[in-house]
């Protein structure tokens, strides 16, 4: 348990040092509420629609492609820990097997770039019907910086 | 028995605590991303059980692989399902329904406590022996003991990445 104090006062610090920059410029920060400071902006921009909008699913596959690769990373890692100082009989036998393991993973990951699954293009990804009437007609218009409507 | 409250337990009271009360706010919460935020939080305090049971690789991975990769993935199928106004997920009251949730949950409680009881009683040590659950230590059993397990869990993973782009993927 003595080894985790290192950790709990790295915590200990990193969290009364988050709550002091939040709280003291709370606490210390100019407060002058305008309307058109409250207003909801979005990179700088008055935002146009609404945001609960459906995310495309090119989201979501990155984001699976992700955890499965994250969790075959997971199993190196415990073997890297004893590799170093193993006896060879040892070393090589986990050499081969990680290497076998290794494959798998290096054709998961061909096949993922091949048929282009990380391919941000939405013209893969998106319904056909739904890509004319959103996609194409946005890559044609430039986007109209609209003046507020609220306050000034 | 009486029990001795020891720094140990309290510490296992806060946490196991914690760790059941975000549990609750996980079904308990009408709005679906304030669910998530109790499940990372849930996550989160059964990482630092795992600590507390000197499994130090089983909770590093708790941490990076749900807390960080699993819930990121939970608020894009939120994102992606797009759950309007919450009134529709309002449902009629069913006493058959409510009943029979009763029923189910009580036996799966019952299933998993006939499991956990007996060994849980048995058990003279408090802790696991220094380096159990270390990454050393899982790591030398993986290539010795569970080498078949281990490629087996790689192909698995290989039909979940080809599963996954097939079912996501439009045109391939």
């Amino acid at each position: 348990m003595e080894s985790y104090i290192g950790i709990l006062v790295l915590v200990a610090v990193a969290a009364i040092v988050c709550v002091a920059m939040v709280s003291l410029s709370w606490v210390l920060g100019p407060k002058k509420v305008t309307p058109y400071k409250s207003s909801p902006y979005e990179c700088g921009v008055t935002p146009e629609g609404s945001a609960r909008e459906r995310f495309p699913i090119k989201f979501y596959l990155v984001a699976i492609l992700f955890i499965l690769f994250d969790i075959e990373v997971i199993f190196l890692w415990s073997w890297m820990t004893i590799y170093r100082d193993s006896e060879v009989s040892f070393q090589l036998f986990s050499f081969i097997e990680m290497l076998v393991y290794m494959s798998t993973w290096i054709l998961g990951y061909i096949y993922a770039v091949r048929v282009g699954a990380i391919d941000w293009d939405e013209t893969t990804s998106l319904d056909p019907a739904k890509l004319e009437d959103t996609v194409l007609p946005k890559l044609e218009a430039k986007p109209v910086l609209q003046p507020a409507t609220e306050g000034s | 028995m009486p029990v001795q409250v020891t720094p140990d337990l309290m510490i296992f009271g806060l946490l196991a605590g914690l760790a059941a009360m975000t549990a609750v706010g996980v079904v308990a919460f009408r709005n679906a991303v304030r669910s998530a935020l109790c499940l990372v939080l849930n996550f989160f305090t059964l990482a630092f059980l795992y600590f507390t049971l000197r499994a130090e690789l089983l909770g590093m991975t708790q941490i990076i692989v749900y807390t960080g990769a699993i819930m990121v993935l939970f608020l894009f199928v939120i994102m992606l399902l797009n759950l309007g106004s919450l009134q529709v997920l309002d449902e009629r009251p069913d006493l058959i329904k409510k009943g029979l949730g009763f029923l189910f949950g009580g036996a799966l409680f019952g299933l998993i406590a006939t499991q956990v009881v007996q060994p849980f009683l048995q058990t003279s040590q408090q802790f696991a022996p220094e380096g159990f659950g270390s990454p050393q230590a899982v790591g030398r059993t993986l290539f010795t003991s569970y080498v078949w397990p281990f490629e087996i869990a790689s192909i698995l993973l290989l039909i979940g990445i080809v599963g996954s782009i097939l079912l996501a993927k439009r045109r391939i």
